[in-house]
Protein backbone atom coordinates (compact mmCIF):
# COMPACT_ATOMS: atom_id res chain seq x y z
CA UNK A 1 0.00 0.00 0.00
CA UNK A 2 1.33 3.56 -0.76
CA UNK A 3 2.60 5.70 1.95
CA UNK A 4 0.49 8.40 3.18
CA UNK A 5 3.29 10.89 1.91
CA UNK A 6 2.70 9.52 -1.38
CA UNK A 7 -1.03 9.89 -1.61
CA UNK A 8 -0.85 13.45 -0.44
CA UNK A 9 1.54 14.23 -3.22
CA UNK A 10 -0.42 12.36 -5.65
CA UNK A 11 -3.29 14.27 -4.63
CA UNK A 12 -1.58 17.87 -4.42
CA UNK A 13 -0.18 17.43 -7.88
CA UNK A 14 -3.62 15.81 -9.57
CA UNK A 15 -5.55 19.58 -7.80
CA UNK A 16 -3.26 21.25 -9.63
CA UNK A 17 -3.55 20.01 -13.17
CA UNK A 18 -7.19 20.02 -13.06
CA UNK A 19 -7.18 24.01 -12.17
CA UNK A 20 -5.14 24.12 -15.09
CA UNK A 21 -7.59 22.23 -17.29
CA UNK A 22 -10.57 24.09 -15.38
CA UNK A 23 -8.68 27.43 -16.52
CA UNK A 24 -8.38 26.39 -20.16
CA UNK A 25 -11.62 24.89 -20.41
CA UNK A 26 -12.93 28.50 -19.61
CA UNK A 27 -10.84 30.07 -21.99
CA UNK A 28 -12.00 27.92 -24.67
CA UNK A 29 -15.03 28.74 -24.06
CA UNK A 30 -15.31 32.55 -24.02
CA UNK A 31 -12.81 31.57 -27.25
CA UNK A 32 -16.15 29.48 -28.51
CA UNK A 33 -18.04 32.65 -27.95
CA UNK A 34 -16.01 35.13 -30.19
CA UNK A 35 -15.79 32.61 -32.57
CA UNK A 36 -19.56 31.78 -32.77
CA UNK A 37 -19.76 35.73 -33.54
CA UNK A 38 -17.09 35.93 -36.10
CA UNK A 39 -18.95 32.76 -37.84
CA UNK A 40 -22.14 35.24 -37.40
CA UNK A 41 -21.18 38.09 -38.83
CA UNK A 42 -19.58 36.73 -41.93
CA UNK A 43 -23.23 35.31 -43.06
CA UNK A 44 -24.52 38.34 -44.61
CA UNK A 45 -21.52 38.78 -46.92
CA UNK A 46 -21.86 34.78 -47.93
CA UNK A 47 -25.25 35.22 -48.64
CA UNK A 48 -24.87 38.07 -50.35
CA UNK A 49 -22.37 36.58 -52.43
CA UNK A 50 -23.89 33.45 -52.98
CA UNK A 51 -27.31 35.53 -54.42
CA UNK A 52 -25.19 37.17 -57.01
CA UNK A 53 -23.62 34.33 -58.05
CA UNK A 54 -26.86 31.87 -58.11
CA UNK A 55 -28.68 35.11 -59.92
CA UNK A 56 -25.76 35.09 -63.13
CA UNK A 57 -25.60 31.44 -63.26
CA UNK A 58 -29.50 31.22 -63.75
CA UNK A 59 -29.45 34.14 -65.42
CA UNK A 60 -27.38 33.29 -68.50
CA UNK A 61 -27.22 29.55 -69.55
CA UNK A 62 -24.55 30.12 -71.73
CA UNK A 63 -22.03 31.58 -69.76
CA UNK A 64 -19.48 29.23 -68.17
CA UNK A 65 -16.25 29.96 -66.72
CA UNK A 66 -13.60 27.67 -66.43
CA UNK A 67 -13.89 27.46 -62.63
CA UNK A 68 -17.44 26.46 -63.12
CA UNK A 69 -16.35 23.35 -65.62
CA UNK A 70 -15.47 20.22 -64.95
CA UNK A 71 -12.62 19.07 -66.70
CA UNK A 72 -10.91 15.26 -66.64
CA UNK A 73 -9.34 15.02 -63.33
CA UNK A 74 -5.49 14.45 -63.61
CA UNK A 75 -4.68 15.49 -60.13
CA UNK A 76 -6.95 16.81 -56.93
CA UNK A 77 -6.00 19.11 -54.09
CA UNK A 78 -7.24 17.97 -50.25
CA UNK A 79 -7.53 21.31 -48.53
CA UNK A 80 -7.71 19.92 -44.57
CA UNK A 81 -8.30 22.54 -42.08
CA UNK A 82 -7.15 21.32 -38.25
CA UNK A 83 -5.57 22.79 -35.22
CA UNK A 84 -2.20 24.48 -34.55
CA UNK A 85 -2.02 22.54 -31.42
CA UNK A 86 -3.50 19.62 -29.48
CA UNK A 87 -5.76 19.18 -26.12
CA UNK A 88 -8.40 19.24 -28.62
CA UNK A 89 -10.03 15.72 -28.19
CA UNK A 90 -10.92 14.37 -31.43
CA UNK A 91 -10.75 17.08 -33.39
CA UNK A 92 -7.83 16.41 -35.61
CA UNK A 93 -7.63 12.84 -35.62
CA UNK A 94 -11.30 12.48 -36.88
CA UNK A 95 -10.38 14.87 -39.72
CA UNK A 96 -6.99 13.34 -40.56
CA UNK A 97 -8.58 9.71 -40.05
CA UNK A 98 -11.53 10.81 -42.77
CA UNK A 99 -8.92 12.44 -45.20
CA UNK A 100 -6.91 9.50 -45.25
CA UNK A 101 -9.58 7.06 -46.32
CA UNK A 102 -11.20 9.21 -48.84
CA UNK A 103 -7.23 9.28 -50.17
CA UNK A 104 -7.03 5.38 -50.10
CA UNK A 105 -10.69 4.66 -51.54
CA UNK A 106 -9.70 7.54 -54.48
CA UNK A 107 -6.01 6.75 -55.10
CA UNK A 108 -3.20 4.30 -55.61
CA UNK A 109 -0.26 6.87 -55.82
CA UNK A 110 0.85 9.07 -53.87
CA UNK A 111 1.63 11.39 -57.18
CA UNK A 112 -2.35 11.49 -57.68
CA UNK A 113 -2.94 14.51 -55.22
CA UNK A 114 -1.36 16.71 -53.33
CA UNK A 115 -2.20 18.84 -49.80
CA UNK A 116 -2.87 22.68 -49.03
CA UNK A 117 -2.94 22.47 -45.08
CA UNK A 118 -4.26 25.31 -42.68
CA UNK A 119 -3.06 24.18 -39.17
CA UNK A 120 0.12 22.91 -38.31
CA UNK A 121 -0.87 19.26 -37.31
CA UNK A 122 -2.42 18.08 -40.31
CA UNK A 123 1.05 19.71 -42.30
CA UNK A 124 3.14 17.66 -39.75
CA UNK A 125 0.42 14.61 -40.28
CA UNK A 126 0.69 14.42 -44.29
CA UNK A 127 4.78 15.22 -44.07
CA UNK A 128 5.14 12.08 -42.58
CA UNK A 129 3.07 10.29 -44.73
CA UNK A 130 5.47 10.98 -47.82
CA UNK A 131 2.51 13.10 -49.51
CA UNK A 132 3.17 16.29 -51.54
CA UNK A 133 1.66 18.93 -49.31
CA UNK A 134 2.09 22.76 -51.82
CA UNK A 135 1.23 25.01 -49.70
CA UNK A 136 -0.12 25.35 -45.81
CA UNK A 137 -1.02 28.37 -43.25
CA UNK A 138 0.08 27.74 -39.48
CA UNK A 139 -0.27 29.94 -36.59
CA UNK A 140 -3.59 31.25 -37.82
CA UNK A 141 -4.63 33.39 -34.89
CA UNK A 142 -7.46 32.19 -32.56
CA UNK A 143 -9.80 34.54 -34.61
CA UNK A 144 -8.98 35.06 -37.43
CA UNK A 145 -9.72 37.78 -39.97
CA UNK A 146 -9.96 37.86 -43.81
CA UNK A 147 -6.47 39.30 -44.28
CA UNK A 148 -5.06 36.12 -42.21
CA UNK A 149 -6.05 33.67 -44.68
CA UNK A 150 -6.38 35.52 -48.19
CA UNK A 151 -2.63 34.31 -48.85
CA UNK A 152 -3.53 30.42 -48.90
CA UNK A 153 -7.00 30.89 -50.46
CA UNK A 154 -5.63 32.76 -53.04
CA UNK A 155 -2.94 30.33 -54.05
CA UNK A 156 -5.20 27.23 -53.42
CA UNK A 157 -7.79 29.40 -56.07
CA UNK A 158 -5.03 30.59 -58.40
CA UNK A 159 -3.59 26.91 -58.34
CA UNK A 160 -6.35 25.49 -59.77
CA UNK A 161 -6.85 28.10 -62.54
CA UNK A 162 -3.25 27.23 -64.04
CA UNK A 163 -3.96 24.06 -64.01
CA UNK A 164 -1.73 23.06 -61.15
CA UNK A 165 -4.90 20.79 -60.03
CA UNK A 166 -8.06 19.74 -61.15
CA UNK A 167 -10.43 19.74 -58.50
CA UNK A 168 -10.13 20.95 -54.81
CA UNK A 169 -12.22 19.03 -51.81
CA UNK A 170 -11.73 20.94 -48.67
CA UNK A 171 -12.19 19.05 -44.74
CA UNK A 172 -13.12 20.41 -42.08
CA UNK A 173 -15.22 19.93 -38.67
CA UNK A 174 -18.35 21.89 -38.99
CA UNK A 175 -20.22 22.96 -35.62
CA UNK A 176 -23.53 21.85 -34.83
CA UNK A 177 -23.21 21.86 -30.97
CA UNK A 178 -20.69 22.98 -28.32
CA UNK A 179 -20.61 18.94 -27.91
CA UNK A 180 -21.19 18.02 -31.64
CA UNK A 181 -18.84 18.53 -33.90
CA UNK A 182 -18.72 17.18 -37.53
CA UNK A 183 -16.29 16.33 -39.74
CA UNK A 184 -17.50 18.01 -43.34
CA UNK A 185 -16.35 17.04 -47.31
CA UNK A 186 -17.04 19.96 -49.61
CA UNK A 187 -15.78 20.63 -53.44
CA UNK A 188 -14.90 23.69 -53.57
CA UNK A 189 -13.61 23.47 -57.33
CA UNK A 190 -14.63 23.63 -60.32
CA UNK A 191 -17.75 25.44 -58.64
CA UNK A 192 -20.89 22.79 -59.76
CA UNK A 193 -23.40 22.79 -57.52
CA UNK A 194 -23.93 26.58 -57.53
CA UNK A 195 -27.66 26.49 -55.69
CA UNK A 196 -30.07 28.29 -57.53
CA UNK A 197 -32.16 30.75 -55.41
CA UNK A 198 -35.90 30.77 -56.52
CA UNK A 199 -36.15 34.86 -55.77
CA UNK A 200 -33.58 36.51 -58.93
CA UNK A 201 -33.47 39.19 -59.92
CA UNK A 202 -31.98 40.22 -63.69
CA UNK A 203 -29.19 42.24 -63.70
CA UNK A 204 -27.63 44.36 -65.67
CA UNK A 205 -23.97 43.60 -66.63
CA UNK A 206 -21.18 46.28 -66.33
CA UNK A 207 -19.40 45.42 -68.40
CA UNK A 208 -20.66 41.91 -68.99
CA UNK A 209 -21.75 39.04 -67.10
CA UNK A 210 -18.46 36.93 -67.96
CA UNK A 211 -16.28 40.19 -66.45
CA UNK A 212 -18.13 39.65 -63.40
CA UNK A 213 -17.78 36.14 -63.09
CA UNK A 214 -14.14 37.08 -63.91
CA UNK A 215 -13.97 38.35 -60.49
CA UNK A 216 -16.65 36.79 -58.64
CA UNK A 217 -16.18 33.18 -58.57
CA UNK A 218 -12.15 33.57 -57.22
CA UNK A 219 -13.52 35.70 -54.60
CA UNK A 220 -16.97 33.06 -54.01
CA UNK A 221 -14.46 30.13 -53.72
CA UNK A 222 -12.23 32.24 -51.88
CA UNK A 223 -15.00 32.97 -49.13
CA UNK A 224 -16.21 29.28 -48.98
CA UNK A 225 -12.67 28.54 -47.46
CA UNK A 226 -12.71 31.57 -45.18
CA UNK A 227 -16.19 30.17 -43.82
CA UNK A 228 -14.98 26.82 -43.49
CA UNK A 229 -11.61 27.95 -41.56
CA UNK A 230 -14.14 30.10 -39.49
CA UNK A 231 -16.50 27.07 -38.49
CA UNK A 232 -13.33 25.30 -38.20
CA UNK A 233 -12.10 27.34 -35.31
CA UNK A 234 -15.59 27.34 -33.72
CA UNK A 235 -15.58 24.24 -33.72
CA UNK A 236 -11.99 23.68 -32.74
CA UNK A 237 -12.43 26.12 -29.21
CA UNK A 238 -15.74 23.96 -28.74
CA UNK A 239 -14.20 21.01 -28.90
CA UNK A 240 -11.20 21.81 -26.49
CA UNK A 241 -13.70 23.41 -23.76
CA UNK A 242 -14.93 19.50 -23.96
CA UNK A 243 -11.89 18.06 -23.93
CA UNK A 244 -10.70 19.93 -20.92
CA UNK A 245 -13.76 19.53 -18.94
CA UNK A 246 -13.54 16.11 -19.34
CA UNK A 247 -10.04 16.49 -18.25
CA UNK A 248 -11.53 18.36 -15.08
CA UNK A 249 -14.21 15.85 -14.54
CA UNK A 250 -11.56 12.97 -14.69
CA UNK A 251 -9.37 14.71 -12.01
CA UNK A 252 -12.30 15.39 -9.73
CA UNK A 253 -12.82 11.52 -9.91
CA UNK A 254 -9.37 10.78 -9.19
CA UNK A 255 -9.03 13.24 -6.35
CA UNK A 256 -11.97 11.69 -5.13
CA UNK A 257 -11.10 7.79 -5.02
CA UNK A 258 -7.30 9.19 -3.77
CA UNK A 259 -8.88 10.77 -0.97
CA UNK A 260 -10.84 7.96 -0.04
CA UNK A 261 -7.31 5.75 -0.24
CA UNK A 262 -5.58 8.36 1.84
CA UNK A 263 -8.46 8.10 4.86
CA UNK A 264 -8.36 4.61 4.80
CA UNK A 265 -4.50 4.64 4.96
CA UNK A 266 -4.32 7.51 7.37
CA UNK A 267 -7.07 5.13 9.64
CA UNK A 268 -4.89 2.09 9.17
CA UNK A 269 -2.52 4.04 10.81
CA UNK A 270 -4.19 5.28 13.89
CA UNK A 271 -5.67 1.63 14.15
CA UNK A 272 -2.44 -0.16 14.13
CA UNK A 273 -1.40 2.63 16.57
CA UNK A 274 -3.88 1.89 19.12
CA UNK A 275 -3.00 -1.81 18.62
CA UNK A 276 0.62 -1.24 19.44
CA UNK A 277 -0.22 0.66 22.52
CA UNK A 278 -2.85 -1.52 24.08
CA UNK A 279 -0.22 -4.54 23.03
CA UNK A 280 2.44 -2.87 25.02
CA UNK A 281 0.62 -2.02 28.04
CA UNK A 282 -0.97 -5.71 28.18
CA UNK A 283 2.74 -7.11 28.30
CA UNK A 284 3.92 -4.36 31.24
CA UNK A 285 0.70 -5.86 33.03
CA UNK B 1 -35.63 63.84 -50.75
CA UNK B 2 -35.45 59.92 -51.88
CA UNK B 3 -32.77 57.83 -50.27
CA UNK B 4 -31.00 54.33 -50.78
CA UNK B 5 -29.99 52.00 -48.97
CA UNK B 6 -26.16 51.34 -48.49
CA UNK B 7 -24.38 48.36 -47.17
CA UNK B 8 -20.83 47.19 -47.13
CA UNK B 9 -20.73 44.09 -46.30
CA UNK B 10 -16.81 41.98 -46.15
CA UNK B 11 -15.87 38.62 -44.56
CA UNK B 12 -15.38 40.01 -41.16
CA UNK B 13 -18.59 41.86 -40.73
CA UNK B 14 -20.51 44.70 -41.60
CA UNK B 15 -19.11 47.51 -41.97
CA UNK B 16 -21.68 50.28 -43.09
CA UNK B 17 -25.39 50.09 -43.17
CA UNK B 18 -27.06 53.97 -43.79
CA UNK B 19 -29.16 55.69 -45.86
CA UNK B 20 -27.86 58.25 -48.62
CA UNK B 21 -28.85 60.07 -51.34
CA UNK B 22 -26.29 58.90 -53.96
CA UNK B 23 -23.54 56.65 -54.40
CA UNK B 24 -20.78 57.19 -56.31
CA UNK B 25 -17.77 54.26 -56.92
CA UNK B 26 -15.10 53.62 -59.09
CA UNK B 27 -15.68 50.49 -61.23
CA UNK B 28 -13.52 48.66 -63.17
CA UNK B 29 -14.81 50.43 -66.31
CA UNK B 30 -15.03 53.91 -64.76
CA UNK B 31 -16.48 55.90 -62.20
CA UNK B 32 -19.92 55.09 -61.35
CA UNK B 33 -22.76 57.49 -59.68
CA UNK B 34 -26.06 55.53 -58.36
CA UNK B 35 -29.09 57.59 -57.49
CA UNK B 36 -32.16 55.76 -56.29
CA UNK B 37 -34.28 53.90 -58.47
CA UNK B 38 -31.24 52.44 -60.15
CA UNK B 39 -31.59 49.67 -62.78
CA UNK B 40 -30.37 46.59 -60.94
CA UNK B 41 -26.95 46.20 -61.59
CA UNK B 42 -23.67 43.95 -60.90
CA UNK B 43 -20.20 45.54 -61.68
CA UNK B 44 -16.83 44.75 -60.14
CA UNK B 45 -15.11 47.75 -58.30
CA UNK B 46 -11.41 48.44 -58.22
CA UNK B 47 -9.14 49.78 -55.84
CA UNK B 48 -10.84 53.12 -54.86
CA UNK B 49 -13.13 54.81 -52.57
CA UNK B 50 -16.58 54.69 -52.49
CA UNK B 51 -18.25 58.19 -52.24
CA UNK B 52 -21.72 58.35 -50.22
CA UNK B 53 -23.62 60.89 -50.16
CA UNK B 54 -25.92 61.92 -47.91
CA UNK B 55 -28.18 65.34 -47.82
CA UNK B 56 -25.71 67.85 -46.86
CA UNK B 57 -22.53 65.99 -45.51
CA UNK B 58 -20.44 63.12 -47.77
CA UNK B 59 -18.86 60.36 -46.29
CA UNK B 60 -15.96 58.22 -47.54
CA UNK B 61 -14.60 54.30 -47.43
CA UNK B 62 -11.71 52.92 -49.21
CA UNK B 63 -12.60 49.39 -50.80
CA UNK B 64 -10.49 46.98 -52.57
CA UNK B 65 -11.30 44.18 -54.17
CA UNK B 66 -14.94 43.14 -55.03
CA UNK B 67 -18.17 44.06 -56.34
CA UNK B 68 -21.19 46.13 -56.34
CA UNK B 69 -24.73 45.19 -56.23
CA UNK B 70 -27.22 47.66 -57.31
CA UNK B 71 -31.39 47.48 -56.80
CA UNK B 72 -33.86 50.01 -57.13
CA UNK B 73 -34.09 50.71 -53.36
CA UNK B 74 -30.94 48.93 -52.06
CA UNK B 75 -26.79 48.92 -52.88
CA UNK B 76 -24.73 46.07 -51.59
CA UNK B 77 -20.75 46.63 -51.94
CA UNK B 78 -19.51 43.48 -51.07
CA UNK B 79 -15.27 43.68 -50.75
CA UNK B 80 -12.53 42.03 -49.66
CA UNK B 81 -11.74 44.57 -47.41
CA UNK B 82 -13.62 48.21 -46.57
CA UNK B 83 -12.93 50.69 -44.18
CA UNK B 84 -15.15 54.05 -43.38
CA UNK B 85 -12.79 56.99 -43.39
CA UNK B 86 -12.97 57.71 -39.77
CA UNK B 87 -11.67 53.81 -39.03
CA UNK B 88 -8.95 53.86 -40.58
CA UNK B 89 -5.62 53.23 -39.09
CA UNK B 90 -3.35 56.41 -40.76
CA UNK B 91 0.02 54.93 -39.36
CA UNK B 92 -0.56 51.11 -40.32
CA UNK B 93 -1.47 52.55 -43.84
CA UNK B 94 2.04 54.96 -44.25
CA UNK B 95 3.25 51.94 -43.09
CA UNK B 96 2.65 49.38 -45.26
CA UNK B 97 2.62 51.78 -48.09
CA UNK B 98 6.63 52.39 -47.17
CA UNK B 99 6.88 48.17 -47.44
CA UNK B 100 5.44 48.39 -50.72
CA UNK B 101 7.69 51.11 -52.02
CA UNK B 102 11.08 48.97 -50.37
CA UNK B 103 9.62 45.98 -52.42
CA UNK B 104 9.13 48.18 -55.55
CA UNK B 105 12.99 49.51 -55.19
CA UNK B 106 13.95 46.09 -54.35
CA UNK B 107 12.09 44.66 -57.43
CA UNK B 108 11.96 40.41 -56.75
CA UNK B 109 10.57 39.31 -60.14
CA UNK B 110 7.65 39.64 -61.83
CA UNK B 111 4.58 38.77 -59.42
CA UNK B 112 6.16 40.11 -56.29
CA UNK B 113 6.35 43.44 -58.15
CA UNK B 114 2.78 42.91 -59.07
CA UNK B 115 2.06 42.12 -55.47
CA UNK B 116 3.95 45.10 -54.36
CA UNK B 117 2.43 47.48 -56.32
CA UNK B 118 -1.12 46.36 -55.55
CA UNK B 119 -0.46 46.56 -51.82
CA UNK B 120 0.77 50.46 -52.99
CA UNK B 121 -2.32 50.83 -54.28
CA UNK B 122 -4.36 49.80 -51.38
CA UNK B 123 -2.57 51.82 -48.66
CA UNK B 124 -1.83 54.99 -51.01
CA UNK B 125 -6.03 54.69 -51.30
CA UNK B 126 -6.69 54.48 -47.58
CA UNK B 127 -4.28 57.52 -46.74
CA UNK B 128 -6.17 59.44 -49.78
CA UNK B 129 -9.37 58.22 -48.16
CA UNK B 130 -8.20 59.40 -44.60
CA UNK B 131 -7.33 62.83 -45.38
CA UNK B 132 -10.45 62.94 -47.53
CA UNK B 133 -8.44 64.05 -51.01
CA UNK B 134 -10.24 62.33 -53.96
Amino acid sequence: MASLRDIKNRITSTKKTSQITRAMQMVSASKLNRAELNAKAFVPYMEKIQEVVASIAAGSNDTSHAMMTTRPVQKTAYLVITSDRGLVGGYNSNILRTVMSKIRQRHTSNDEFVILSIGRKGRDFFAKQGMTILDSAIALPDHPSFADIKEITRKAVGMFSDGTYDEVYMYYNHFVSAIQQEVTEKKVLPLTDIETTGSTASYEFDPSAEAILEVLLPQYAESLIFGAVLDGKASEHAASMTAMKSATDNASELIDGLTLSYNRARQAAITQEITEIVGGAAALE
Amino acid sequence: MKTITVNIVTPDGPVYDSEVSMVIAVTATGEMGILPGHIPTVAPLGIGAVRLKKENSTELAAVSGGFLEVRPDKVTILAQSAELATDIDLARAQESARRAEAMLQANKGEVDFQRAELALRRAKNRINVYEGNI
